[in-house]
């Protein structure tokens, strides 16, 4: 079904022009920054993530397998493919609702406002895989970390399905007290890899 | 099902008269607005090109709205290329008649939902439900407000009014799966409504939402929320149906990089929201289809002050600095709209010819400080004093009185509202505006104070 050459879209394209005839022409103004001048990216990424009471941890790349393992022993994970072989056996097909978590990287971190970014691109699962398991270990090389969010605007691509994550899962709707995990991952973990 | 406010009766001297008796309400409203308050100056002040990105923002915002047919026709074109279908609604009764339909030929009668003002202002629920179909909202507020069988009360926390006893009791009434031994910590409520909606997300296959923006190069659909129903709704069933006003659209790609600023710092106050999801046409196999809203906004383009009002994000920072908001609470809008930019937006959308809506352009002391902390800089009071002089005049001008009368009552609030001539004299200068006239007319204008009426309700308010 579709109304596509219905009336409504030529009525209200009709309005439209109708309401902004002669309307004056509108320059834009892109005084902003497009860059951060920022001295170190890893350090401010890594304390703005802990401000949303994520776990964080900064290590070495030759550290990361050890600390992963750490991490996953115990928990049913699930671990798509396309991530180094060093970190963590494949696991791609376990089943969401019966995951203790998952385990990803990312397309891109934002120093600024502590955020990852997800793409759905190799290491980093499904949307689904990403949402329903309660833990999520995301690890992200310190190459991935830009200043600010023009920087991540202009390194992501808008065919993909992206999910911006900036800490776990919150709401403030019961008298304005934050409570962590409503319905996404409520632990969230992060290893920078340096 | 909650109600729509179409047709509430009242108007807003009397329904903020109510609110005002309401104790528990007040203190509520005080709290949270307080509260969002001080966390946004925080991190808006952190930036230092806030004033540069409020500027693009109103200008990109501008621009769109100039050109807003061309755009809308590119973001069609995105859409469909990128699999999806799009459907065009002059009105509320169009906008429900054809989610009704797409439902329906899925042969399911239940959907969930992610919070959207634009299928409030419509009535969709109960549209639905009219025709069968179960809308179950999935945004922990507005699940209080759903099964309160109540209104929202603020766009970002729409069950302000309500506390913690009050919510446990309303699970404990109307969940059906609530623990017996549930208490009222926020922890535990959060809790409840994580395992009474886990299941429903898990097996609903129809989903509606609506969006943030619309990116017209790209047809990329934007949703920012901060529990993960939004992610759960978007992502999980196997038909995603938008319900999205013609307004909210965006040029280009890049044009997030500035809203992605804005509008998280203003509305909760934090540098980011938990989570934004972005998606364009059919996502990984999924039936999209994206319900384009006219619903008045035509009308409020063809309004040279008016229009600005378009430009609104919905972050809701302007209710949580407005002294009238504040001690009014936001039933008192009669609108899915409540605030500064509810007592614009609701009577241009709705025209002035009921009493509530004719009287909206008054719920105001025209102090400012809703323009100053708007991310598009939309000037509120600027519109306000051009809607005053449109009103119709007896019914409005009662009303006007009384709210006059309501701000001006006591020593005090005729106090603020003396400091508030400041700003106002620079708009109207010498005499006030409509119904007000009639106050000032009789008395001089204070001299301009020293301290404004902001920077003492930043204050003392
Ligand atoms: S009018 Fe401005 S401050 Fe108010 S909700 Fe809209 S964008 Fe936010």
């Amino acid at each position: 079904m579709s109304t596509r050459h219905s009336g409504a879209r030529e009525e209200i394209l009709g309005r439209i022009r109708r309401a902004v005839e002669g309307a004056p022409e509108v320059e834009i103004p892109r005084g902003y920054r497009t860059t951060t001048d920022v001295a170190d990216l890893v350090e401010l990424f890594a304390e703005r993530v802990r401000d949303y009471r994520a776990v964080v941890h900064v290590l070495p790349a030759a550290a990361v397998p050890a600390k992963v393992a750490e991490l996953v022993a115990g928990r049913r994970m699930i671990v798509p493919a396309g991530l180094p072989a060093a970190w963590a056996a494949p696991a791609p097909d376990v089943d969401p609702r019966s995951a203790d978590g998952v385990l990803t990287t990312c397309a891109v971190a934002i120093a600024e406002t502590g955020t990852i970014v997800l793409d759905t691109g190799p290491g980093q699962g499904t949307r689904e895989q990403t949402l329903i398991p309660d833990y999520h270990l995301c690890v992200v090389g310190a190459g991935q970390v830009v200043g600010g969010v023009p920087e991540a605007v202009a390194r992501l691509d808008p065919a993909r399905s992206l999910t911006w994550i900036s800490g776990p899962s919150a709401t403030s709707d019961i008298e304005l007290n934050r409570v962590e995990g409503v319905h996404g991952p409520r632990t969230l973990e992060v290893i920078i890899s340096t | 099902m909650s109600a729509t406010f179409l047709g509430m009766p009242g108007d807003f001297p009397k329904n903020a008269a109510r609110a005002v008796q309401d104790s528990q309400l007040r203190y509520n409203l005080r709290k949270a607005t307080h509260t969002i308050r001080g966390k946004r100056a925080a991190v808006v002040d952190e930036l230092p090109d806030w004033r540069e990105l409020r500027a693009a923002g109103k200008a990109i915002k501008d621009e769109t709205l100039r050109h807003l047919d061309r755009y809308l026709v590119q973001l069609e074109e995105a859409v469909t290329r990128a699999g999806g279908h799009v459907h065009w609604a002059r009105d509320a009764a169009e906008a429900n008649r054809v989610v009704a339909g797409l439902v329906k030929a899925t042969g399911e009668t239940e959907v969930v939902k992610v919070k959207s003002m634009a299928t409030q202002e419509i009535g969709l629920n109960e549209a639905l439900a009219a025709e069968g179909i179960t809308a179950y909202e999935t945004d922990l507020a507005e699940l209080i407000v759903q099964l309160g069988d109540d209104f929202p009360s603020h766009i970002l926390v729409p069950a302000i009014h309500r506390n913690r006893a009050e919510i446990r009791e309303i699970f404990l009434d109307r969940m059906g799966d609530a623990p017996p031994g549930l208490t009222d910590e926020p922890a535990a409520l959060a809790e409840a409504a994580r395992l009474h909606l886990r299941e429903r997300f898990l097996r609903s296959k129809v989903a509606v939402s609506g969006a943030n923006f619309m990116i017209a190069e790209t047809g990329t659909l934007v949703v920012l929320e901060s529990e993960g129903n939004g992610r759960m709704c978007l992502t999980l069933p196997e038909t995603l149906i938008s319900v999205v006003g013609i307004e909210k659209l965006l040029p280009t790609w890049r044009d997030l990089e500035v809203f992605l600023q804005l509008l998280p710092r203003s509305s909760t106050g934090e540098r980011m929201n938990p989570y934004t999801s972005t998606w364009t046409g059919s996502a990984e196999g999924q039936d999209f289809h994206l319900v384009l809203l006219d619903n008045g906004r035509t009308d409020v383009l063809a309004d040279e002050v008016g229009r600005q009002a378009l430009r609104c994000i919905r972050c809701s920072a302007c209710l949580n600095v407005c002294p009238v908001y504040e001690r009014a609470g936001g039933h008192a809008y009669g609108s899915v709209y409540p605030g500064p930019i509810g007592a614009i937006l609701t009577p241009q959308l709705r025209g002035m010819s009921s009493e509530l809506d004719a009287s909206l352009p008054y719920a105001s002391s025209l102090c400012g400080a809703c323009y100053d902390v708007c991310p598009v800089a939309i000037d509120i009071p600027e519109v306000l004093v051009d809607l005053r002089a449109k009103a119709p005049h007896g019914a409005a001008e009662r009303a006007g009185m009384r709210v006059a009368g309501w701000i001006l009552d006591d020593q005090t609030r005729l106090a603020k509202a003396q400091r508030a001539a400041g700003r106002l004299r620079r708009l109207v200068p010498r005499r006030l505006p409509g119904p007000l006239s009639a106050w000032t007319d009789t008395r001089d204008l204070p001299e301009i104070p020293e301290e404004s009426f902001r920077d003492w309700w930043e204050r003392e308010g």
